[in-house]
């Protein structure tokens, strides 16, 4: 999937998210994306219908708290954009799940975007994702 | 078998029927990323562990809650937060699966006043 010009400008009216996406060297940005399209199957994502919880400063990028709250969904992954592995988590949930939402703490190795998708159970995709700025990276040294 | 690892889990004693619980989790474990190196250069190879569960088994409903799948994204000291339902008195069953084989268990009984 790459970003059209229309959809930058789109996401780049609702804040500086955009920006720090464009930001990104582009081989990270490409690793990222397809690790998101192996989620997805490439499918279009919306946006809204879930809600991802992320500092937009975090001191230690060792932990970061994240949340995410995605009703309807059966699950959800979770993907950090500059990591050396976008990968973060892929969180299936049961019948016995209270809530589509959970909360965990990751690891980031510098500034970067954060992207939650959430896969619904009919079969459609919807993403959120948040910029953290991180102070002390939390990938090797 | 990785060393010192100690599950940790928060499980209200009682609920009522058809009650949402929010349940925490903390298992200690380094999660070592395999993307550090050591004094020599050489990289640390991953040692994390890759997969967690939580599933409910009562007398008569039983039923997975959550299956996440790590990464070396994951911090230190995996945490995890999240809701379950409370059919009935039973019991939460959490297992952790680590990158050498190793299955951390443990176990919370609710109970349904």
């Amino acid at each position: 999937m790459t970003i059209s010009r229309r959809e930058a400008l789109l996401v780049g009216a609702g804040g500086l998210v955009a920006g720090a996406a464009v930001a990104l060297p582009l081989p990270v940005m490409a690793a990222a994306e397809d690790a998101i399209a192996a989620f997805t199957g490439g499918a279009e994502m919306a946006e809204g219908g879930i809600t991802l919880d992320a500092p937009e400063i975090a001191e230690n990028g060792n932990t970061v708290p994240v949340g995410f709250d995605a009703p309807g969904a059966v699950e959800v992954a979770i993907f950090a954009l500059g990591n050396p592995n976008p990968e973060v988590a892929v969180f299936k949930f049961g019948p016995m799940a209270g809530s589509q939402s959970a909360k965990t703490r990751i690891r980031l190795a510098k500034t970067q975007d954060v992207v939650a998708v959430a896969k619904m159970a009919d079969g459609s995709f919807a993403s959120a994702r948040r910029a953290v700025k991180v102070t002390i990276g939390g990938c090797g040294g | 078998m990785a060393k010192g690892v100690k599950p940790r889990v928060k499980v209200p004693k009682s609920a009522a029927a058809g009650d949402v619980v929010t349940i925490k989790t903390l298992i200690s474990h380094k999660m070592e990323s395999g993307q550090r190196k050591d004094k020599e250069g050489n990289i640390i190879p991953r040692s994390i562990i890759n997969r967690f569960t939580c599933d409910f088994v009562g007398a008569s409903q039983s039923g997975n809650v959550i299956d996440v799948q790590l990464s070396g994204a994951i911090s230190t000291n995996p945490y995890f937060e999240f809701e379950a339902k409370v059919p009935e008195s039973g019991e939460f069953k959490f297992t952790w699966y680590d990158d050498d084989g190793s299955v951390y268990e443990t176990a919370k009984s609710i109970t349904v006043a």
